[in-house]
């Protein structure tokens, strides 16, 4: 059962991830890019997990452990620097 | 009965991180369009991650832990990183769709970034 599922939700992370790259181009200011850009690690993170399932290997969590880590500080990085005009102060 | 229910939270988790893309790129402004990703994809992320602890959990030895760790660690980061940039873009006057235009904001009289009144510079 779950290897016909796989397929459907594939295809709905990847739509998920398109339309966040449309968000990413077209947004109106910079603030909606960085959510655009929040959203797209999001969504790279259920679909390296989803991939893990797939393969059943245990693998990926690094990966996606590591893109959490670093997504969460690129985030916290271009808010303070929009917020303040600096990171370290 | 594991693969049925394996089978519903994949398919769940990823029909909340799609309706979470969705609302990012239909809402009309950015206070709106901050709700989808912040919940949505939130919850759709937490329950693909579930089903993954739960199949490694059960088809291999000893009880799978990382999962839960990215787990934890993205509830415990969504409101903070939301927070953050919700900041930035009341500190920037982003434009906003005039339903959700506060008068007193606007007026000048309180501060939009934290709401505490204004106090000019001697």
């Amino acid at each position: 059962m779950l290897n016909m599922v796989l397929p459907w939700a594939f295809g709905m992370v990847s739509l998920a991830l398109l339309l966040s790259l449309y968000r990413l181009l077209v947004g109106p200011d910079v603030p909606d890019r960085i959510l655009a850009l929040d959203t797209l690690y999001l969504n790279t993170i259920a679909l390296l997990v989803l991939f893990g399932l797939l393969q059943g290997s245990a693998l990926y969590f690094e990966a996606a452990l590591l893109i959490a880590v670093m997504g969460f500080v690129g985030t916290i990085a271009l808010s303070k620097y929009l917020l303040r005009g600096d990171i370290m102060e | 009965m594991l693969d049925a229910v394996l089978a519903i939270l994949v398919l769940v988790g990823a029909f909340f991180t799609l309706v979470g893309s969705w609302g990012l790129a239909k809402m009309p402004d950015f206070f709106m369009r901050l709700h989808g990703p912040t919940k949505a994809t939130t919850i759709g992320v937490g329950s693909v991650l579930v089903a993954s602890a739960l199949y490694f959990s059960f088809n291999t030895d000893g009880v799978s832990l990382h999962e839960v760790l990215v787990t934890l660690f993205l509830f415990m980061t969504a409101p903070v990183s939301a927070h953050m940039m919700a900041k930035a873009a009341l500190h920037l006057r982003v434009k906003q769709v005039e339903r959700t235009r506060s008068a007193v904001v606007e007026s000048g009289v309180v501060n939009s970034y934290d709401g505490t009144p204004f106090r000019r510079k001697e």
